[in-house]
């Protein structure tokens, strides 16, 4: 069969089991938005901004574990994507990017929307292609999608010059299975390893497990939770680990780190064996690396060897995949307690309880917290929780406990505001059902607001959250703790949400007291053909507690003061 | 302290440029690479001296699609060897100074003008490094050198894989060649 490059990529992504792409058309890759034409069950979604389509891709890849797809232009369309690229890079998220480039004879000369987007790209794409000749193109997308969602998953980019799409050739699909010699994930521990893990594992007395995004990637859960629960090991959670186990579960510290739980963080810094389940050990984690965890030895899993050592020494270290690594330890493992241990944690978790604003009472104002709390119980704390970046963002790690992985989506390596709404659309439409929630701060939603307009043409049925506080938050917290309350560039004028909803024929409601907040949560329930938002308006001088100021001591939390007659 | 690796990668455009970006942004200090071609086309070697931690730059190589192989060859028993060419200006009085010098690092004299003389020298870094010296005041008026190219010694081989050699259809996509 003779079909274009333009055919050959849909055919190549149709094979792959894609069946939405994000995508922006433009001159360079206007002959494979024709050949769409040919293609119905492959669904285009148009973004408004290339930056939207690449948070899309990758919030279709976290919520449903597949490949997300994301299409632009050469040049400008092709560098707007850039962001979202990076953001998949530093979490790990399987995402392909088709660029179209110039004519191959025009490479080179500076042409119009010309730029050199392999070599933009490289440090920030797992691996990328440009391709010379539609006899490669085939190959090339299959290679691609390999790696992008093979060993730790990643974006991968493939830029097509124009004459390429437009070429005709032979096409068939290459079935044999890819074979790169310079690419090959590890799997399984070796065993002297795993002999001297479970040594470590039976002589602990306080250890703590430290449980990745990689939990969640290799489908551990539930080798993690017979782990937990036959050595009686206290879990903490990074940010994107969050859902990898059952946070009620009587294991579960919660979030650790910069913003994470007391008991989390003085687990760790007291624990005597850290077990690190792909996780990276990330500055945000760790606090200051000198004084961090200084009694325990490491015992780190993770399925890129160049994350051991990296910023941590490890004692064990295991480069495999996590879900086969447990099944290799737990077959060898016996029952074990650590009473004292878990007593004093329990102890840690009565005193963070008391500092627990959603306990206390506060008169007449809106708290982010409150509203978290108050979405957790208004959804069964089943929703899937997309968020921007920010204290909100802190907040609903802290507020909203996860029962189920893929169900909280957050950019947590680049911290990359304007990713929650799209990244929230992406889902969406990736998981074709109506409880997903955009929460996010109005500095981020309104770096990306412009794909409301997506998300009304497309009919997406997500639920928008806006914590609107008035400040870009976070960076408001530290000009109050850290430069001396000189608060420069936060204070936001903001528009009317609800009215510019509205301008987008999306229904919206304003939330300004506790009381309005659940019943505006069912409310926004209740609609499910199409999106929806409810912009909070809370307190403006909220801090997020507790906080490990960056580079201190992860033991040296500011905490909340305890409770004053106000309540903050 | 110095540390020498060998790497095999896959003979396709950008790799170069894959690996000089690696170590820009993991803040690796290059001191220096070469690359050329192995018995098999599709395969080109590097020699890489660099002033890291060789562990870290292994591993961060490794995770270049393109890179197949990685050696850290500094504490392996090696041959190393470095090649300058060395334009040195001379007159009659030491021209033959120059070629008393050649004789004693066996150093060749590859081109001769009226004024001037190339000195081809080759051997490890620190052999070239003492010629230099003793021709700096007789006047090096412009010199080259290739940088390391390092095998070790013994029967270990470090080779392409068989893969490369195979010439079954199912191969891989976009190998071009010269196109480093």
């Amino acid at each position: 069969m003779k079909l274009t490059g333009a055919e050959i990529i849909l055919e190549c992504l149709i094979r792959e089991g894609v069946e939405v792409m994000f995508g922006y058309p433009g001159g360079a890759i206007l002959p494979t938005y024709d050949a769409m034409t040919k293609y119905p069950q492959l669904r285009h979604v148009l973004v408004r901004h290339e930056q939207g389509a690449a948070h899309m891709a990758d919030g279709y890849a976290r919520a449903t574990g597949k490949v997300g797809v994301a299409i632009a232009t050469s040049g400008p369309g092709a560098t707007n994507l850039v962001t979202g690229i990076a953001t998949a890079m530093m979490d790990s998220s399987p995402i392909v990017c088709i660029t179209g480039q110039v004519p191959t004879p025009a490479i080179g000369s500076d042409a119009f929307q010309e730029t050199d987007v392999t070599g933009v790209t490289l440090p920030v794409t797992k691996h990328n292609y440009l391709v010379y000749d539609v006899e490669d193109l085939a190959y090339t997308i299959k290679e691609a999608f390999h790696i992008a969602r093979t060993g730790r998953p990643g974006p991968v980019l493939v830029d097509v010059p124009k004459d390429v799409q437009n070429a005709v050739t032979e096409f068939e699909y290459p079935e044999d299975e890819i074979i790169l010699p310079g690419y090959r994930p590890p799997q399984a521990a070796e065993e002297e390893q795993v002999r001297v893990a479970l040594e470590l594992i039976e002589s602990a007395e306080r250890p703590v497990i430290l449980a990745g995004h990689g939990v969640i990637m290799s489908g551990a859960s539930r080798e993690l939770l017979q782990f937990a629960e036959m050595t009686q090991t206290p879990i903490a959670l990074t940010l994107l680990g969050k859902g990898g186990v059952p946070e009620h579960h009587p294991l579960s510290l919660g979030m650790m780190g910069m913003h994470g739980t007391g008991q989390a963080n003085l687990a760790i810094q007291n624990a005597d064996l850290l077990l690190a389940f792909g996780m990276r050990f990330d500055d945000r984690v760790t606090g200051n690396l000198k004084t961090y965890a200084p009694n325990a030895r490491k015992i780190h899993v993770d399925i890129d060897s160049s994350e051991i050592h990296k910023n941590v020494r490890a004692d064990v270290p295991i480069v495999g995949d996590l879900k086969t690594v447990l099944n290799q330890l737990l077959p060898r493992m016996k029952r074990i307690e650590h009473k004292a241990w878990m007593a004093q944690i329990r102890d840690w978790m009565e005193d963070a309880d008391e500092r627990d604003i959603v306990n206390q009472n506060v008169s007449n104002r809106l708290l982010a917290a409150h509203v978290i709390h108050d979405m957790w119980t208004a959804t069964n704390g089943d929703a899937i929780i997309v968020t921007d970046v920010g204290q909100h963002q802190m907040w609903e790690a802290q507020y909203y406990p996860h029962e189920r992985p893929h169900t909280l989506l957050t950019s947590g390596g680049l911290g990359t505001m304007g990713f929650g709404m799209p990244a929230a659309i992406g889902a969406a439409m990736g998981l074709k059902q109506p409880n997903v929630w955009a929460i996010v701060g109005d500095g981020g939603f309104q770096m990306t607001i412009t794909e409301l307009g997506t998300a009304a043409q497309e009919r997406v049925p997500i639920n928008i959250a806006i914590i609107n506080n008035g400040y870009l938050g976070m960076v408001r917290q530290w000009q109050e703790f850290f430069y001396e309350e000189r608060y420069n560039a936060t204070p936001m004028f903001n528009p009317d949400f609800v009215k510019l909803a509205e301008a987008y024929s999306i229904p919206a409601r304003r939330v300004t007291t506790r009381d309005e907040v659940i019943a505006a949560v069912e409310w926004a329930n209740s609609i499910t053909d199409g999106p929806v938002l409810i912009d909070f308006v809370v307190e403006k001088h909220d801090i997020v507690y507790p906080m490990v100021p960056a580079g201190a001591d992860l033991h040296n939390m500011i905490r909340r003061p305890m409770p004053s007659p106000d309540g903050i | 302290m110095k540390q020498t690796l060998v790497a095999l990668v896959e003979n396709k455009p950008g790799v170069l440029n894959r690996v000089a970006s690696l170590f820009r942004r993991r803040n690796f200090n290059i001191d220096s690479l070469t690359v050329g071609r192995t018995e098999s086309p599709e395969v080109s070697r590097m020699t890489i001296v660099v002033d890291a931690d060789a562990e870290k730059v292994q591993k961060q190589l490794y995770k270049l699609v393109n890179v197949i192989q990685v050696e850290d060859v500094t504490d392996t028993p090696n041959v190393s060897r470095d090649l300058a060419l060395i334009k040195v200006q001379v007159n009659n009085e030491t021209r033959g100074q120059v070629t008393q010098l050649c004789d004693i690092f066996r150093a060749h004299i590859v081109d001769a003008g009226p004024d001037t003389v190339i000195v081809e020298v080759t051997g490890n870094e620190d052999k070239i490094t003492s010629m230099t010296e003793l021709l700096r005041p007789i006047g090096i008026l412009e010199m080259v050198r290739t940088g390391v190219v390092t095998m070790t010694r013994g029967d270990e081989v470090l080779a392409p894989p068989e893969f490369y050699f195979a010439t079954n259809g199912n191969r891989s996509n976009g190998f071009r060649q010269n196109v480093l």
